[in-house]
């Protein structure tokens, strides 16, 4: 195909995925915490759930940014190998960050961590972060725009297990690292876990879960299983919502992903989204229409 | 748990009234501090100097919000709490020093803190992360900015308040801690985690 796609028509796009992204949860996401706040039992974490609906409530009817950190610009983009060929895709998507910065506004959030200061843009080195897949058999342009906090993102970790430890190592580590992080990651969140492939494949995976929508399991029935029994595991710590102890708010979902492994190595990776588990996605087809996924268009 | 309000200036026969898991709503004035404002109050007390503003009764709140400037007015769009635990270093030497009974925060403070709470009577409370939208609701306007050469996420906000909340108390004028309550609960329950997930710990 020779024919070459219009980029403001995506720059466009994403600059509305900003703006959903950072003011409206995702109904999964919301709808989860509307359901934790009626069945939580303890009152300080019912307290806490109050306040969060409340907030995002408030924030999708006045447009407003739900949090003050609205996150390092993070995108995942899915290329249709029958979409029209597009140039200069990272350049659209840097220009799209800088005018949600302004438009939305967001926070800006790139940080130079040599030199110091603040880029006031959201852009830098290798920030916005892209990354791209390419789809067989399809002809739209998928774009997710996945702004990430960072104090969900300070409790992020990895873990290069032995692989005598198995199973059950992984299954310390993801609690140990849960237990570890509290009230600090603004539970109740989202986490991904990463297992194998190598220390990057691991985390990777399990950042990419995150954004899996809340309730859905893995098709593989084993790590189905691994998820609802975490999840549970997770819960039973009794931290809760922004860690002032609760009996079913500490996690809202826990998603899992796997590579083959090294036999040398069991990577373990933990991924936390906080309870603000922002995400947008929007399909764009060759003849311009646009789906927006996550979110309605006004 | 019982709910208060609290009207600055919040006096030590206030804070007393109130237990771990209580929720607090503030009325009246509070100041944002993080880590460098905390730090330059102390540097200057230490020398003998006097503050922009008397910070007595008034509670410090760990927050850098997100303002805007409009002609020479001062808007707050977006004011949820920052990391509590980074003001560990400084905040039982403030609390001592000018007489503040009430800290607002998230994710708790550790024993220092929680030992000068006791012995100063002052409380602690954990405003929910993220939550920007329902606190810059309680936040009628910006009194006094001074400081502004820290930065506008580091210094120090005046700000008029009304119902700022809800406010959970997460230390106690006894030193009693939710925090660490919560942490020990989950070490505790690491007994029947293991069990159900076939682990030991």
């Amino acid at each position: 195909m020779t024919e070459t796609f219009d980029n403001t028509i995506i720059e466009d796009i994403v600059v509305k995925l900003h703006k959903f992204a950072a003011t409206q949860l995702p109904n999964d996401v919301s709808d989860a915490l509307k359901t934790m706040y009626e069945q939580e039992t303890k009152p300080t974490s019912k307290a806490a759930l109050k306040t969060i609906v409340d907030n995002f409530t408030i924030a999708d009817e006045t447009s407003t940014p739900m949090c003050q950190d609205t996150g390092i610009h993070i995108y995942y983009v899915n290329i249709g190998e029958n979409f029209p060929k597009v140039i200069g895709i990272e350049e659209t998507l840097r220009k799209a960050s800088v005018r949600a910065t302004k438009e939305v506004p967001l926070r800006p959030n790139a940080v130079n961590p040599i030199v110091g200061g603040n880029s006031g843009d959201n852009t830098g080195n290798y920030i916005p972060f892209i990354n791209y897949d390419f789809i067989p058999g399809v002809d739209y342009l998928e774009i997710t725009v996945f702004p990430k906090g960072g104090g969900s993102e300070n409790m992020c970790a990895l873990g290069m297990l032995k692989p005598g430890q198995g199973i059950k190592g992984i299954k310390k580590f993801v609690i140990d690292t849960i237990i570890n992080a509290g009230g600090q990651p603004c539970p109740p969140g989202v986490v991904g876990v990463g297992i194998g492939g190598g220390a990057d494949i691991a985390l990777k995976l399990a950042k990419k879960q995150v954004m899996r929508p809340i309730g859905e399991r893995h098709p593989d029935p084993e790590i189905a299983k691994l998820e609802e029994d975490l999840l549970k595991a997770i819960n039973m710590t009794g931290i809760g919502a922004m860690g002032l102890g609760g009996d079913v708010s500490t996690a809202l979902d826990v998603k899992i992903e796997y590579a083959h492994r090294h036999p040398a190595s069991l990577p373990a990776a933990v991924a936390y989204q906080c309870w603000a588990a922002r995400r947008s996605t929007a399909r764009i087809y060759p003849d311009k229409r646009v789906e927006y996924l996550t979110h309605k268009e006004e | 748990m019982a709910e208060f309000h609290f009207t600055t200036p919040i006096s030590k026969e206030d804070v007393q009234k109130v237990k771990i898991g209580d929720v607090v709503y503030i009325s009246g004035t509070i100041f944002t501090a993080r880590d460098e404002a905390h730090e330059r109050a102390l540097h200057l007390a230490e020398k003998g100097e006097k503050m922009p503003i008397d910070f007595e009764g008034l509670a410090v709140y760990h927050c850098g919000p997100v303002v805007r400037q409009v002609g020479d007015e001062w808007e707050i769009v977006a004011a949820g709490p920052t990391t509590s635990t980074r003001m560990d270093l400084f905040e039982d030497e403030f609390i001592k020093t000018f007489n503040v009974n009430v800290v607002i925060g998230k994710g708790g403070m550790g024993d220092r803190t929680a030992k000068a709470m006791k012995e100063y009577k002052a409380i602690y409370t954990a405003f929910v992360g993220g939550a920007a939208v329902v606190a810059a609701k309680g936040i009628k306007r910006v009194k006094e900015v001074h400081w502004l050469d820290l930065g506008t996420p580091e210094c120090l906000w005046v700000l008029e308040v009304d119902k700022f909340g809800p406010l959970i108390v997460g230390i106690d004028s006894n030193g009693d801690s939710l925090f660490k309550n919560v942490a020990l609960q989950a070490q505790e329950n690491l007994g029947k985690i293991g069990e159900f997930l076939g682990i030991t710990f």
